[in-house]
């Protein structure tokens, strides 16, 4: 592949502290013009802010981003791209005026206050582009009536517009469909076949790994592992990172689930955000008293699936909840018959304290139905009481979220959606959430819902497993056979 | 960069010639509310070129016209200085105050930016206060010399300085600069990662849309013959020029022009009922651009992008 042995991107002691959290630990990397190196690692690895750093979005506390020799770190944005490294960012705002020709040819422009007028031939090279990049039937339609994955690639074309040495590609198949991801693969070698270096940065190994020549894994800012795709697939770091390692699981038996009755019957359920299809005809059973959990990576479709669950997207498909079809209720009506979701943000009223926030949930209850309830949550979260006087906003994050657990629990659920509540916890953290989750469960009777990435959480807990993957779900079953069945592809 | 089609181009030339040569059918009544009507036109478009498409939350336009007024007011009254002159010094004076302004712009954004740009506005008007000895304060400022005292010579005036500032606000917008001003105003870091210094670009449209909205209100002020904080300061025409950008369609440049004209003709036009005619009109606008949030512009069936 590399004909060449220098480094058209070396990355040295490469650090990035925000505050008192340290998102990247001195990391060493080199990228190499003609190769694809895909930077992969779960929520809150630091792979994003490593990209951002390269391309001068976020200014590096320590450490040498050396450009074919000259170090570009902590210059500015605009430089870093002059200099030859181009990005695709995940989410992009064409201009909606322009045309997709137009679109491209702003990546042409000279930054200049003076030229009104585009270059000569730049128009040519933007269509050329354009072509290269699969869109020459489109190139005089605007932005706005442009399928999704057409949108993405008018980003490609933007970004190599100033045929950079660099290209960043930020969750490169997102949102896209596999005959799409198929196209997107021949784009993305092509511009490796033209000398370019390419950085991939995607939670798993799995979606880039047929594409991608190297693999550098990250894990809370460091490197865990770097190779070719299937040596970091089978490295042992990895392996316990994305599968946890010996996942001690205390499912119910599948007779004794099945016995109980269908409390949330989902059918085919596709959610569409503009053009993205974020949701495929994905259905789901909860039975009473079950304890369901729902793996996948950020972006896969979780959210999007407990949204439509609590009626806050518009959805296709139908919903049962306790044996009777839903028609349109209102998210407010569908919480009060007893779904209650604690999303991810947590929401929480961070100026109002502890108990304020939890009195606040417990409006609704009679004044003795309220104190015991307080009182049970007190025994289940015990630092929730010690808190209590504290403004919300004070608490660890992991404090934190068992208030925003609390704050659920209070309204009286029948099911309770828990939306990765081990987002941008410390692992000490999530032992102590991982108590509060198998006391409710042993002490209760409750239903829950809990969405995922993290395995080594969803897991334990769980009767039954879903894995959910580019908004499809790709397997269901226990967690005893998680591993086996399903852990690879979760890798 | 677009072309614009040629039966358009047509239909424009004629409707300049009729505008041009109202003055030969219209009493001095109408010319006079058109001529105000024109200036306030350039005010929107200079909005729109920074709100729209730099995408810079500026709730106060009135500084920049009110330093552009009160720059060329007072260097003809105090100084003595030649109107063409005067109108030049105000039109630096406003540029200076749009770069004054581009330097809060550059840390904050969205409403922290609009209410300093609204704070700028209370602040040139109580200097005008305080200093009244040299402003004129509450009264305003006589100016000695005016413009023409022929209406019809004003109207031209009024009409030639609207289309060749509408012109080239129109150019810049549809040019490289203005591409590269909107990119950066809807993601100035999408923007950078395309190689633009965005900060340069925010600034120059600071300059320019001050440069256009200080040499209209200088224009004003030697036509009205006074500079008053009512007539080019006052928050109540800053919103006013706003609604009128706003109502013509956002990011068009010419919308304003339109919206302008509208609102100042449907004014006139609904004076026989009084203090009515204010809040009919603001009814009017509120409701246009609650149903057509594209403007007036946006109801035009081949506009691109509609």
């Amino acid at each position: 592949m590399n004909t060449t042995t220098t480094p058209r991107l070396a990355v040295s002691g490469l650090h990035k502290r925000f505050g008192g959290l340290i998102a990247v630990k001195s990391l060493d990397f080199n990228l190499y013009p003609g190769e694809i190196l895909g930077l992969i690692g779960p929520n809150g690895s630091g792979k994003s802010t490593v990209m951002q750093m390269i391309m001068g979005v976020v200014r590096p506390t320590a450490g040498q981003i050396l450009l074919d020799g000259q170090d570009i770190a902590g210059r500015p944005t605009y430089d870093i791209a002059r200099a030859g490294v181009g990005i695709v960012f995940q989410h992009s705002r064409p201009l909606r005026l322009q045309t997709v020709l137009e679109n491209i040819l702003l990546g042409l422009l000279p930054d200049s206050l003076s030229r009104l007028r585009p270059p000569p031939g730049a128009i040519e090279t933007a269509r050329r582009i354009g072509e290269e990049c699969g869109l020459g039937e489109v190139l005089d339609r605007l932005p706005a009536t442009l399928p999704f994955a057409d949108l993405r690639r008018m980003e490609l074309a933007k970004a190599i517009a100033r045929n950079p040495s660099v290209v960043l590609i930020d969750e490169p198949f997102a949102g896209l469909t596999s005959a799409e991801v198929h196209d997107f693969s021949a784009l993305i070698r092509r511009f490796r076949d033209q000398g370019r270096a390419v950085m991939l940065v995607d939670h798993n190994v799995k979606s880039i790994a047929s594409l991608a020549d190297r693999v550098l894994a990250l894990y809370l800012g460091e490197k865990i592992a770097e190779g070719s795709s299937e040596q970091v697939m089978q490295d042992e770091t990895v392996r316990r990172v994305y599968l946890g390692g010996g996942i001690e699981t205390h499912e119910r038996p599948e007779a004794e689930i099945a016995a109980h009755k269908v409390l949330l019957q989902a059918e085919d359920i596709s959610v569409f955000y503009g053009k993205a299809q974020a949701l495929e005809n994905v259905s789901l059973t909860v039975h009473e008293g079950e304890f369901v959990s729902i793996v996948g990576l950020n972006g896969a479709g979780k959210t999007s699936l407990f949204n439509a669950i609590s009626g806050l997207v518009p959805f296709r498909g139908a919903i049962s909840w306790d044996g009777a079809k839903r028609a349109g209720e209102s998210a407010a009506a569908i919480a009060r018959a007893g779904i209650v979701q604690c999303p991810e943000t947590r929401e929480l009223f961070g100026r109002l304290s502890v108990a304020e926030n939890l009195e606040l949930a417990g409006q609704r209850l009679p004044p003795g139905e309220r104190a015991s309830r307080l009182d049970w949550l007190h025994e289940l979260f015990p630092i929730l009481r010690v808190r209590g006087t504290q403004e919300s906003r004070t608490l660890s994050g992991g404090e934190q979220q068992m208030l925003a657990i609390a704050r659920s629990l209070m309204l009286k659920p029948r099911l309770l959606i828990l939306d990765e509540p081990t987002l941008g916890l410390a692992p000490v953290i999530l032992g102590q959430l991982s108590e509060a989750l198998s006391r409710l469960r042993e002490t209760t009777d409750i239903t829950v819902l809990l969405g995922e990435q993290n395995v080594t959480f969803a897991l334990p807990h769980a009767d039954r497993v879903y894995v959910i993957e580019h908004g499809r779900i790709i397997w269901n079953g226990t967690p005893t056979r998680f591993a086996a069945e399903a852990g690879t592809g979760y890798l | 960069m677009s072309t614009i089609p040629k039966s358009r181009l047509a239909a424009l030339a004629v409707f300049l010639i009729v505008l041009a040569l109202f003055p030969l059918g219209a009493n001095g009544y109408i010319l006079g509310v058109l001529t105000t009507a024109f200036y306030f036109a350039v005010f929107a478009m200079s909005w729109d070129l920074l709100f729209g498409y730099a995408g810079e939350v500026n709730f106060g336009p009135t500084f920049l016209i009110g330093l552009g007024a009160y720059g060329a007011g007072m260097s003809n009254a105090l100084l003595g200085l030649p109107v063409p002159l005067a109108i030049v010094v105000g039109a630096l004076a406003a540029v200076a105050g749009g770069v004054a302004l581009a330097i809060p712009a550059l840390r904050l954004s969205g409403p922290y930016l609009g209410l300093i740009t609204l704070v700028s506005v209370l602040l040139l008007q109580q200097a005008i206060v305080i200093f009244a000895g040299v402003t004129g304060g509450e009264i305003g400022l006589s100016v000695p010399d005016v413009l023409s005292i022929s209406s019809a010579a004003n109207y031209e005036y009024a009409l030639a300085f609207m289309l060749v500032s509408g012109l080239i606000l129109f150019l810049i917008s549809r040019s490289s600069l203005g591409m590269i001003l909107q990119a950066a105003g809807q993601d100035q870091v999408a923007a950078a990662a395309l190689g633009f210094n965005a900060t340069r670009h925010k600034i120059l449209a600071f300059a320019v849309s001050a440069l256009f909205s200080g040499l209209a209100g200088a224009f004003l002020v030697f036509y009205l013959g006074t500079a008053s904080v009512s007539a080019v300061v006052d928050i109540s025409i800053g919103v006013r020029v706003i609604i009128a950008a706003v109502l013509g369609g956002r990011r068009t440049i010419i919308g304003g022009a339109i919206g302008s004209v509208f609102l100042i003709v449907a004014g006139e036009l609904l004076r026989p009922i009084g203090q009515l005619s204010t809040f009919v009109v603001a009814l009017i606008a509120l409701v246009v651009i609650v149903l057509f949030p594209d403007g007036l512009l946006g109801l035009l069936p081949h506009r691109r992008g509609a």
